[in-house]
């Protein structure tokens, strides 16, 4: 079987006026990609529409040399589940009601698999007396850490990463992208690493792609 | 007597039902006009927290220990102490600006700048004029003429500075002001506060962005789990950093080792009646069951076996 391979052609994609403008991207199997360029340069939107969230204006999305056809809840079940997706505030991301047990568990709703949850937590370094806490109870860095056990519970082809690290101290920004190659090593998922920070992408990216506004 | 802010082992508690949280402990400073100060340290160690309890925005359940001195010519006051009325009329914004995390969420949606920053002047009772106020910052009358949301990032971090210097305070305090922003508008940002340092006031820097604390501040104060555990010239702690922890975090820069301290820092709930840092500690000894104090240097750490 060939290796995964997630790309977008010619993209096209904005709210209301594009954003970007045939924007082309391939992140191959084991690969990190970069991504920078200045605020509202349309890094956020490619990712957006990567991760089946946002339907283009026009272009393709392949995931091996399948198109994905439907977009955000229209998206097939078996595309949109190969593709982790990690968002640069993780307050906004987890629901507050949510233990954080339950967020890193909600993806694992249909298989019941509650081993998995901690064998994610010990992946991701959450100690379990966190794990019954709530989002307003940790602090940004174990959140951001329950929210990379999430996007990895289905075991996803890719990942990808909106300025993930922003958030967080130098320390548990270095760890997160160790779990995160760890788990390419392991799986040999691609990584689109998205960042306008480019020391960062120069030490973590294999290459880096760079929009203009 | 000159402007000063003397921090003397300042602590700051949360009663909470069950449970004690020390967010704050025994943290010591002295800032003066002409420099900026960066406290470092990652989410959850008490930066935020000591610079509500400067400002007074401490919610009912907190209990204060220590002393914070803002010392001016007409006189000195214990921030702690004093009542809200003293706060809101005498210090806030006149004495202290607040530089805010999210310039563009700051701003009221539905006025112009400029009509906020007139509001600001008139409270202030100041002789200057928004467009004489806004230059300083770096605008120009027509930027100031826009409604916040027609203004880049960059242009409303510079509309809230020039707020936060309309009632011409000395020390301006800056919350996580570079999180987000691009590499230009950072570059902007270290600019704005150097012109400020060099107008003769001083600034707080508060970021978990080592590299960015590293290109701004003249001092550097590393906060662990609410307290200070290394203090010193910028280019000291971050070249021969003494503590283990600022060790550590300088090590994970991307652009350095870019490998993260091993264990997670202690619930504030329950911290170890020595070191804080000795669980996670490679030079942990069964002297760090006692509580190594932070000594005196120019150059200082708390530990009882620097690096």
């Amino acid at each position: 079987m060939p290796l995964p391979v997630l790309t977008a052609e010619n993209i096209t994609a904005g709210y209301h006026h594009p954003v970007i403008t045939d924007v082309t991207l391939t992140i191959h199997s084991g690969q990190t990609v970069g991504l920078a360029g200045p605020s509202g340069s349309g890094k956020s939107t490619l990712a957006r529409v990567l991760s089946m969230l946002l339907k283009p204006f026009s272009g393709t999305v392949w995931l091996d040399d399948i198109p994905v056809t439907g977009f955000r809840h229209r998206a097939p079940r078996e595309l949109r589940t190969r593709i982790g997706v990690l968002f640069q505030q993780p307050r906004l991301s987890v629901d507050p009601r949510m233990t954080l047990r339950a967020a890193i568990a909600e993806p694992l709703r249909t298989t019941r698999d509650h081993n998995r949850v901690d064998e994610l937590a010990e992946l991701v370094m959450l100690t379990p007396d966190l794990l019954g806490r709530r989002a307003h109870e940790v602090s940004d860095g174990q959140l951001q850490r329950a929210c990379l056990a999430r996007a990895l519970a289905l075991r996803p082809s890719f990942l990808i990463c909106d300025e993930m690290t922003t958030m967080l101290d130098a320390s548990t920004a270095a760890a997160l992208v160790g779990v995160i190659r760890d788990y390419q090593a392991e799986t040999g998922a691609g990584v689109l690493a998205i960042s306008h920070d480019s020391v960062l992408l120069d030490h973590w990216a294999d290459e880096t792609v760079r929009l203009t506004s | 007597m000159v402007n000063e802010l003397v921090l003397d082992r300042v602590s700051v508690r949360f009663s909470l039902p069950g449970a004690t949280v020390a967010a704050v402990n025994d943290v010591s400073l002295r800032i003066r006009p002409g420099e900026c100060v960066a406290l470092v340290g990652e989410s959850g160690c008490g930066k935020t927290v000591l610079a509500s309890a400067l400002l007074g925005f401490l919610p009912g359940n907190a209990e204060t220990a220590g002393r914070a001195t803002l010392s001016s010519p007409s006189g000195a006051v214990d921030l702690l102490a004093a009542s809200d009325h003293e706060l809101a009329t005498t210090i806030r914004s006149r004495r202290i600006g607040l530089i805010p995390q999210s310039p563009a969420s700051h701003l009221t949606p539905v006025r112009t700048a400029r009509a906020q920053l007139d509001e600001a002047l008139r409270v202030h009772r100041s002789g200057q004029t928004a467009d004489q106020l806004a230059g300083r910052a770096g605008l120009t009358p027509d930027d100031i003429d826009r409604y916040p949301h027609e203004l880049s990032g960059g242009m409303a971090q510079r509309v809230a500075n020039a707020l936060a210097l309309a009632g011409d305070p000395w020390l301006l305090i800056a919350d996580e002001p570079t999180t987000g922003l691009d590499r230009h508008l950072v570059d902007g940002l270290i600019e704005e506060f150097r012109r400020m340092v060099d107008d003769h006031r001083a600034v707080l820097l508060i970021t978990h962005d080592l590299a960015a604390a590293q290109r701004i501040a003249d001092r550097v104060a590393v906060m662990y789990a609410g307290r200070i555990v290394e203090l010193g010239p910028t280019r000291k702690v971050l070249d021969t950093p003494h503590h283990p922890y600022a060790r550590g975090l300088r090590n994970a820069l991307p652009d350095r080792d870019f490998t993260p301290i091993p264990g997670q820092p202690p619930l504030l709930t329950d911290l170890p009646p020595g070191c804080s840092f000795a669980p996670r500690c490679e030079r942990a000894a069964p002297l760090c069951a006692e509580r190594p104090f932070l000594t005196d240097d120019e150059h200082a750490a708390a530990c009882h076996f620097p690096c």
